[in-house]
């Protein structure tokens, strides 16, 4: 069935696809375990049921995508063994201990604490859940720590020597994990993960608040997720700048792959290439529509800044110009579009008509699900980027892989695809109609409307007076 | 102590970690189909709810681990079991979602219950094809594995196969004879005895298989004096069948699940004498597999401080949802 297939493509499309579905759950999950940390502590602190209504709306998602996530990410911690067992025996010694650290720091963490956020506050009372909902969110953030360290040093490799076997050995290990590229990935993609949470709690709200705009809870999340975009979006712009200028220190070829870029601007300033088709068996872009002087600005930060095109590297260095040239532009466009609703909604909050907004609603929702889309965008663009090596400019790709015949990883690739699609599929389908549900003061699992079952064994606390604001203590 | 040997214990201890552990709540799926009512099946999942993400978390340091202390090891084990590791991670997705999703819905229901049955017995199947292909041997060429995709595929691997199922179906059956009441409890304790017998002979078969499959096998456990170190391991299994069998009869709560556990805790560790020092036997060693001691070091200063934590608040975890669940009061958000 797969005879004229080549596994080594076999095997990376393998890969893209199952960490492509994978990197939607962390990427929500990061931000929702934050949001959900953030609500309870306002409502501990205010005592306004609005927050924990918003909470425990949330939460029921939450359960959903971390499930997905922990079970698609089991699937990633083998696949490096079955796939590319080359690559793993070579970087063992350095990324494995780094994921070692994942596992320990942050895995143990967020699933140790998992179950008491989901199922034990009744069994532990108010505060030590809040607690147990803080040590969830600062477990996400320790997993995107190691594994983004883990990304990076195969970008931009560092720290490291070689031994009698061939294997890349560690000699500074924080040279390893503070790699030059590890700060401006990890901060653009812990931005990205609130951006792409922010999106959905604020469609989400924008959905209700549609048809019902005096709903609390719905005008919470709404305003809530515009804040973080207001904020945070041009943040990331500036964050992805940095990391652009970066990469072009540490993976020139990369950027000139990014930009479309073939010739090298040494007689001149660099033009951005808004749109073109980048044509790598001519090593020129087509149908280019320029913007003089806005690449060596962009870029370089000066006017005729000199940017090294692709031709100025072997051809066999080259990654694929006419992929990534577009994904990048999706990504790029969908982060002006979040900043473009900050600022409107900026605009309507200055006004006094947030929620009375139906075409900024309308376009909130249009925006929900663009977090992921930039976000797969974005992974796409660095990873084929970092392409024909798995180690950036010392392991090549097609040095990288299992001793696995194509048949096998056809049938594997196979079946994933069928899995992931029916699975997460069916997920998202019960994700879409919690989510289409009016968040109500009736949430049938508030703590206060549940029969305290438990009542006689576990730590006595009380849930009456939790709606009236509290004296601080 | 050298850090490779450090090293190979801390990782068997994550691998046995999550053999009792996930071994439990995945036992608890296969023997779903028998448990009678839906309420039953409710109950039954929602005594593993709150702690199978944490308990599966030992197969992701099982594996991460390995590929951190001993990548060789990790890098030809893995392509050797491609297939039979590739099915249990796509059951383990079958049985993770079913968790939340089968609360989402009353008409779609069975499918969840199909699905965390077939995913449990799946990912149990898998794991001990896994431990039969480890056990009989793997074709190994320079660094690489070298065999087909196919290779695993024995009587030997099926029959190792199978007894985890049995095995697991025991720790689950004994997990919710302690966790649960009434007619629940009573059919649990019915297949605690069914899977309590067939995991004893599964054990004795594979005893008695494996010596003869390689003679570094044979020597280790039939030879004099070696014999008197060994020993007390065939010692213990007995004393804690025994155990086992007269907790069942005389309806203990809590000791056969206990007893269960240290059959499977000494059934390992005589599986590490037979295999010590060698990681993939008989080629491949743990100090030809380990990374380099600056790896080592590096991760054992993590895990000395980290595993200690992790230990300690699993245990407050388990101790927050201690105590028997009562139909009907599900944990659920």
């Amino acid at each position: 069935m797969f005879e004229g297939f080549d596994p080594v493509t076999l095997a990376r499309f393998q890969f893209a696809f199952t960490i492509s579905f994978h990197i939607i759950f962390p990427a929500f999950t990061i931000g929702l375990a934050s949001f959900l940390a953030v609500l309870e502590g306002l409502w501990l602190a205010t005592g306004r049921s609005v927050y924990i209504e918003t909470f425990n709306y949330w939460i029921k998602i939450f359960a959903l995508s971390f499930g997905m996530g922990v079970v698609s990410g089991i699937v990633m911690s083998y696949q490096f063994g079955t796939n590319w067992s080359v690559f793993s025996d070579k970087t063992g010694p350095i990324l494995g201990p780094m994921m070692g650290y994942e596992v320990l720091s942050a895995f143990f963490l967020e699933a140790g604490f998992l179950g008491i956020m989901l199922f034990g506050r009744k069994r532990v009372g108010d505060k030590l859940h809040f607690a147990a909902t803080v040590v969830v969110a600062i477990g996400t953030l320790f997993s995107a720590f190691w594994i983004l360290s883990v990304n990076s040093w195969m970008q931009t490799p560092a720290g490291f020597g070689y031994n009698a076997a061939g294997q890349f050995v560690p000699e500074d290990w924080w040279a390893i994990i503070f790699n030059p590229s590890f700060p401006y990935r990890l901060l653009h993609m812990v931005l990205a993960a609130y951006l792409t949470t922010a999106f959905i709690v604020g469609a989400v709200g924008a959905f209700h608040l549609l048809r019902d705009r005096t709903n609390q809870s719905a005008r919470t999340m709404f305003s809530m997720a515009l804040w973080m975009a207001t904020i945070v979006a041009p943040i990331q712009i500036v964050a992805g700048d940095l990391h652009g200028t970066n990469t072009l220190e540490h993976q020139p070829a990369k950027i000139a792959a990014i930009e479309g870029h073939f010739e090298t601007n040494s007689e001149g300033p660099m033009p951005l290439t808004l749109f073109g088709i980048p044509n790598m068996e001519e090593g020129r872009t087509d149908y280019a529509v320029n913007v003089p002087y806005l690449g060596s600005l962009i870029l370089t930060h000066s006017l005729d800044g000199e940017v090294q095109g692709l031709n100025a590297f072997p051809r066999e260095d080259w990654p694929n110009s006419t992929v990534i040239f577009w994904t990048f532009r999706v990504m790029v466009g969908i982060g002006f579009a979040m900043l473009g609703i900050g600022l409107w909604s900026l605009f309507k909050r200055y006004r006094g008509s947030l929620y009375d907004s139906p075409w900024l609603q309308r376009a909130m929702i249009a925006m929900g699900p663009m977090g992921f889309v930039a976000v797969i965008c974005g992974w796409v663009t660095t990873e084929m980027g970092r392409q024909p090596f798995t180690v950036f400019g010392l392991l090549r790709t097609f040095e990288s892989h299992s001793p696995i015949a194509a048949e096998a990883v056809g049938t594997s690739l196979v079946a994933f695809i069928v899995v992931y699609f029916v699975l997460f599929g069916a997920g998202t389908f019960y994700i879409m109609r919690l989510m289409s549900k009016l968040p109500s003061p009736a949430e049938d699992d508030t703590p206060d409307h549940h029969p305290t079952r438990s009542a006689g064994i576990t730590p006595a606390f009380s849930l009456e007076g939790r709606n009236e604001p509290e004296p601080a203590e | 102590m050298d850090l490779a040997v450090l090293w190979a214990f801390i990782i068997a201890f994550a691998v046995i970690a999550y053999v009792i552990l996930d071994g439990f709540d995945l036992g608890t799926g296969i023997l779903f189909p028998l448990l009678g009512r839906h309420e039953n099946r409710d109950t039954a999942m929602n005594t593993v709810a709150p702690i199978w993400d944490g308990n599966e978390t030992w197969l992701v340091l099982g594996g991460g681990g390995l590929f951190a202390v001993f990548p060789l090891a990790y890098a030809i084990i893995m392509p050797a079991i491609y297939a039979p590791l590739i099915a249990m991670l796509l059951a383990l997705i079958f049985r993770g979602v079913a968790f939340e999703f089968r609360f989402k819905t009353v008409r779609g229901r069975w499918m969840w219950d199909v699905s965390f049955f077939v995913g449990s017995i799946v990912a149990a199947f898998s794991q001990g094809i896994a431990l039969g292909t480890l056990v009989q041997g793997i074709d190994i060429e320079g660094r690489a594995y070298a065999g087909g995709w196919f290779d695993w595929m024995t009587p030997f691997s099926l029959m190792t196969g199978v007894a985890v199922v049995v095995g697991y179906a025991l720790l689950g059956a004994t997990w919710l004879v302690m966790k649960t009441e009434g007619e629940l409890h009573d059919i649990a304790r019915r297949y605690a005895w069914i899977s309590a017998i067939g995991t004893m002979v599964l054990i004795g078969v594979v005893s008695l298989w494996m010596p003869f499959m390689e003679d570094e096998f044979y020597l280790r456990w039939f030879t004099f004096p070696q014999i008197f170190y060994v020993a007390p391991v065939p010692i213990l299994v007995a004393l804690a069948t025994f155990s086992l069998f007269q907790s069942l009869a005389t309806g203990k709560e809590i000791r056969p699940f206990l007893s269960a556990l240290a059959i499977f805790v000494l059934s390992f560790a005589g599986l590490g004498i037979t295999f010590y020092p060698d990681i993939i036997p008989p080629h491949v060693t743990i100090w030809e597999a380990a990374a380099p001691d600056s790896s080592l070091m590096f991760l054992l200063v993590g895990a000395s401080v980290l595993i200690p934590l992790i230990l300690a608040y699993t245990a407050y975890s388990y101790w927050v949802f201690r105590g028997k669940v009562r139909e009907g009061e599900g944990y659920h958000h």
